[in-house]
C-alpha cells in the first residue's frame, strides 16, 4: 500500500521525511552542496566560507510555557547556522498570516523575535509578510533563514564522526517536545515543564575557543536525539555507542514520557546540542559547555566506534544491548 | 513524586543481581510467553533478551491490541469514517494500521474527520461541542481500557449526549490464554501474565486458568526489575516443577482486582465470541455492548457494511501472535514489510512484535 497523498509523517523528521528530501527533492535540485544534507548548506563564495539555513515554523500552539513560535523562529535558525560551524550574522523573516488574527498577538509574537534576534546577537535584514484567507494557514507560519562566517579553522559536518569521538550532550533532553504535547488541546496536563527554546550560537563559540578538534555538531530538534545520531552514523559510515543511564532527562519529563508512551530519544529539542569531540579534548569542551547557562547539565552520552556502522546501539539500565532505530513517522499516543 | 519510584525498579544493581540469579537457577530449556504488547516493548527496550542466559527464551504473545483486532474490523472503522457527519475518535495506535485497501491516516489525508484522543471523554467533549454531527470512538483495547470507556458510555447515557457512540471490538485476555493452550504447535513452558489487565481483573480471573493447565504463571508490572523478577520465578517454578499463580506486581494488583472497574464493565457490556486477527474466533472472548446501552452502539446504529476483507497476503502475524514465529521467521519481514510501509499491524504498532524486533533487537 504506498502512499499518493502526503501524510503527516512526511514532516515528522525521520525516516519518512527523509524518504522525501533524499527520493523527490534532492534529485531535482540535485548539487554537491545540497547533497551533503547538513542543518544548513556549507559553501565558499569570494573566498570567505558561508553557512546559510532555511527553516518553517509551525508549531501550535503557537504561544507555550518557555516561548513562542517567534522566538522559537529565531533561535531555531540562529542554531542551524551554528550546528554548520557559522557564526551567524543576518536572518530574513517570512511571515504568513491568517486573516482575523489578532494584532496583539503578533506585536508579542514580533517583539519576541527582537528580544531573541538580540539576546543571539543577529540583525533581521529582509522579510516579507502574506495574509492568507481563514483557513488557509492554522493562525501564523513564520519561515526564517539565516546566514553565517564560517571562521578558517572550523571544519564541521556531519559526515566527519571518526572512532574515538566523545558524543557530548548539553543537556536534558525532550523538553521541548514534551511541553508542546501536553499544551496540545486533549491533553491538558497541569505541569511545570517549559521548552528550551534557546540560542546556542554563543555556547558554539565557547567550545571552539578551547577546541579545533569539534567534528560534528547538530541540534537534535523534530526527530530528537534518536533520529540525528542515526544521521550522523550514516553519514559517517560509523557505529555510535551510548549509554541510557547517562541521558538526562528531567523527572518530570520522563514521567509524561512513560504515561502517554513516548520515548524522549525521539521528541524534539530546540535548546540544545551534540558535538562530536576528539577523546583528548572532550574535558575542555565539556567544562566549556558547562559554563554557559544552557549547558549546566552536559555530559558525555556515548562514543564512536568502528563497528556496526551506521548503526547506533545503546547500552541499557539493566546491562542490556537494543537498537536506536531512526523515527519512522509522527509518534502516537499508545493504547495502554 | 511518582517517577522515583520508577527509578527503583531501573535500578541497575538490582536488575544484575536478578540477572544473576536466573542464570544460576536455570538449567532447562525453557520458552516463556509474555502476553502483554506493553511487556513486549518494555523486554525490548530495556535489552532483557540480551542479558538472559541461552536456555531461556521469551516469545511475543497476542497482548498488542490493535494487532490482534480482525481485519474486518479495521475495514468496518474505515469505512465508518466515510460516512457523512461522522467524527471518528481514536486512540493513535490505530491510526496507520492498514486495512484492506487504506488506512485512518490516509482516510484522514483524504479530508475524513478522524481525530486522535487520549481518553474517552475528550470524545465526549468533541461530540458536546459539535451537536449535529456523530460522534464514534473506536473500542479497541483490553480489560485495561474496556472500563474507562464503559465509564465514557455510561456518563454519556447520564449526560443525555446523543451523539455520542461507541463500536466496540474490545478483546479479554483470560479467553485468549486457553485458546493458545488449544493451538496445534504452540509450546509454552510458562506466562508473564500482563500487569495493567490484572490490576483491573485481579489474580482470581487466572486461577480456573492456571488450575486447569498447571503452568507456571507470573503476573508482573512493567520495569525491567519487575520482568526479570517473574522470569526468576517461572524459572524457579519451572525448575522446581513446582507450577503456581504467582503475583510478581503486587504493588498493584490484588487477589479481587479492581472492583468498581469490574462493575462498570460488567453494567454496560457483555461477553461476546470475537475474532481475532489471523487466530480465528475464540468463544466468549470479546465485549459487546449491552441492550440498555444501544442507543451508544455504532455497530448497531450504522448501517456499516464490509466486504472483501483480506488479511495482508503472506504476512505471518498469525504465527507471530501465537509466538509459533518469530518476525526474522516471516518472509516479509525487512524485505517488503518495514515500519515506512508495513504490511502487517505488528509492524505498524508500537506495541507489534514485528515494529519491536526491528526497531530494537540488536
Amino acid at each position: 500500500m504506498k502512499n499518493d497523498k502526503i501524510l503527516l509523517d512526511h514532516g515528522s523528521g525521520g525516516k519518512i521525511s527523509h524518504h522525501l528530501t533524499t527520493d523527490m527533492l534532492l534529485p531535482v535540485f540535485d548539487n554537491p552542496i545540497l547533497a551533503q544534507l547538513n542543518d544548513g548548506a556549507i559553501f565558499e563564495l569570494e573566498g570567505k566560507r558561508i553557512a546559510f539555513s532555511t527553516d518553517s515554523y509551525t508549531v501550535d500552539p503557537i504561544f507555550f510555557p518557555g516561548g513562542n513560535i517567534g522566538d522559537l523562529a529565531i533561535n531555531g535558525t540562529v542554531n542551524d547556522v551554528a550546528m554548520c560551524g557559522g557564526q551567524p550574522v543576518y536572518l530574513s523573516v517570512g511571515l504568513i498570516i491568517e486573516e482575523g488574527f489578532p494584532i496583539k498577538d503578533l506585536e508579542t509574537i514580533v517583539s519576541e523575535m527582537g528580544r531573541a534576534a538580540k539576546i543571539a546577537g543577529v540583525t533581521v535584514v529582509t522579510g516579507d509578510t502574506k495574509v492568507v484567507p481563514k483557513g488557509a494557514v492554522d493562525k501564523i507560519f513564520i519561515n526564517t533563514s539565516g546566514l553565517g562566517l564560517i571562521p578558517r579553522d572550523v571544519d564541521i559536518a556531519s559526515h566527519k564522526a571518526r572512532p574515538g569521538d566523545q558524543i557530548i550532550l548539553s543537556g536534558t533532553i525532550a523538553d521541548h517536545g514534551i511541553t508542546i504535547l501536553t499544551q496540545r488541546e486533549g491533553l491538558s496536563f497541569d505541569t511545570s515543564i517549559t521548552s528550551d527554546t534557546a540560542a546556542l550560537n554563543h555556547m558554539v563559540n565557547q567550545m571552539f575557543a578551547v577546541s579545533k578538534e569539534i567534528h560534528v555538531l547538530r541540534d537534535p530538534t523534530r526527530g530528537g536525539v534518536g533520529t540525528a545520531l542515526n544521521e550522523i552514523a550514516d553519514k559517517s559510515k560509523m557505529g555510535i555507542r551510548i549509554y541510557e543511564e547517562r541521558i538526562p532527562v528531567k523527572t518530570e519529563v520522563a514521567a509524561t514520557c512513560e504515561l502517554l508512551g513516548f520515548d524522549p530519544l525521539y521528541l524534539a529539542n530546540e535548546g540544545k546540542l551534540l558535538a562530536f569531540v576528539s577523546a583528548a579534548d572532550t574535558d575542555a569542551v565539556l567544562a566549556a559547555i558547562r559554563q554557559n547557562p544552557f549547558g549546566n547539565d552536559a555530559t558525555v552520552i556515548g562514543e564512536v566506534v568502528a563497528d556496526h556502522a551506521g548503526r547506533v546501539i545503546m547500552e541499557t539500565r539493566i546491562g542490556g544491548s537494543r537498537i536506536v532505530d531512526m523515527l519512522t513517522g509522527e509518534q502516537l499516543p499508545r493504547i495502554c | 513524586m511518582a517517577l522515583k519510584h520508577i527509578e527503583e525498579y531501573r535500578d541497575s544493581k538490582l536488575s544484575k543481581a536478578l540477572v544473576a540469579k536466573i542464570k544460576r537457577t536455570s538449567s532447562r530449556d525453557i520458552r516463556l510467553m509474555e502476553v502483554c504488547g506493553t511487556h513486549t516493548v518494555s523486554i525490548f527496550r530495556s535489552g532483557i533478551r540480551s542479558v538472559l542466559p541461552p536456555t531461556i527464551s521469551l516469545l511475543s504473545g497476542p497482548g498488542c491490541p490493535v494487532c490482534v483486532t480482525d481485519q474486518k474490523e479495521i475495514d468496518a472503522f474505515i469505512e465508518l469514517s466515510r460516512v457523512e457527519g461522522v467524527i471518528i475518535t481514536t486512540f493513535g495506535d490505530l491510526m496507520r494500521v492498514p486495512g484492506t485497501t487504506s488506512s485512518l491516516q490516509k482516510q484522514r489525508a483524504e479530508g475524513k474527520d478522524i481525530r486522535v484522543v487520549y481518553s474517552t471523554f475528550d470524545a465526549i467533549e468533541i461530540a458536546k461541542k459539535n451537536p449535529d454531527r456523530k460522534v464514534v470512538f473506536l473500542g479497541v483495547g483490553f480489560e485495561t481500557t474496556a472500563p474507562t470507556i464503559a465509564a465514557a458510555i455510561f456518563s454519556a447515557d447520564q449526560m443525555k449526549v446523543t451523539n455520542f457512540s461507541v463500536i466496540s471490538a474490545h478483546k479479554l485476555v483470560p479467553p485468549a490464554l486457553e485458546a493458545l493452550m488449544a493451538a496445534e504447535n504452540v509450546m509454552i513452558d510458562g506466562f508473564i501474565l500482563p500487569g495493567h489487565v490484572s490490576v483491573i481483573i485481579g489474580e482470581k480471573a487466572y486461577l480456573p486458568f492456571c488450575n486447569h493447565h498447571q503452568i507456571p504463571c507470573v503476573i508482573a508490572g512493567f520495569e525491567p526489575t519487575d520482568i526479570l523478577q517473574a522470569i526468576s520465578m517461572l524459572v524457579e517454578q519451572v525448575e522446581n516443577r513446582a507450577p503456581a499463580l504467582e503475583n510478581a506486581y503486587s504493588r498493584a494488583v490484588t487477589f479481587e482486582g479492581n472492583t468498581k472497574a469490574q462493575k462498570m464493565l460488567d453494567d454496560v457490556f457483555e461477553p461476546a465470541d470475537a475474532c481475532w486477527r489471523a487466530i480465528g474466533v475464540i468463544p466468549q472472548s470479546g465485549l459487546k455492548i449491552r441492550q440498555k446501552y444501544e442507543h451508544h452502539d455504532a455497530g448497531k446504529l450504522f448501517d456499516i457494511k464490509v466486504s472483501g476483507s483480506m488479511d495482508p497476503k503472506g504476512c505471518a502475524c498469525g504465527e507471530i501472535l501465537t509466538g509459533t514465529k518469530t518476525p526474522p521467521e516471516c518472509p516479509l519481514y525487512k524485505t517488503i514489510c518495514t515500519p515506512i510501509d508495513p504490511v502487517g499491524p505488528c509492524m505498524v504498532s508500537t506495541e507489534g512484535t514485528c515494529a519491536a524486533y526491528y526497531k530494537y533487537h540488536v
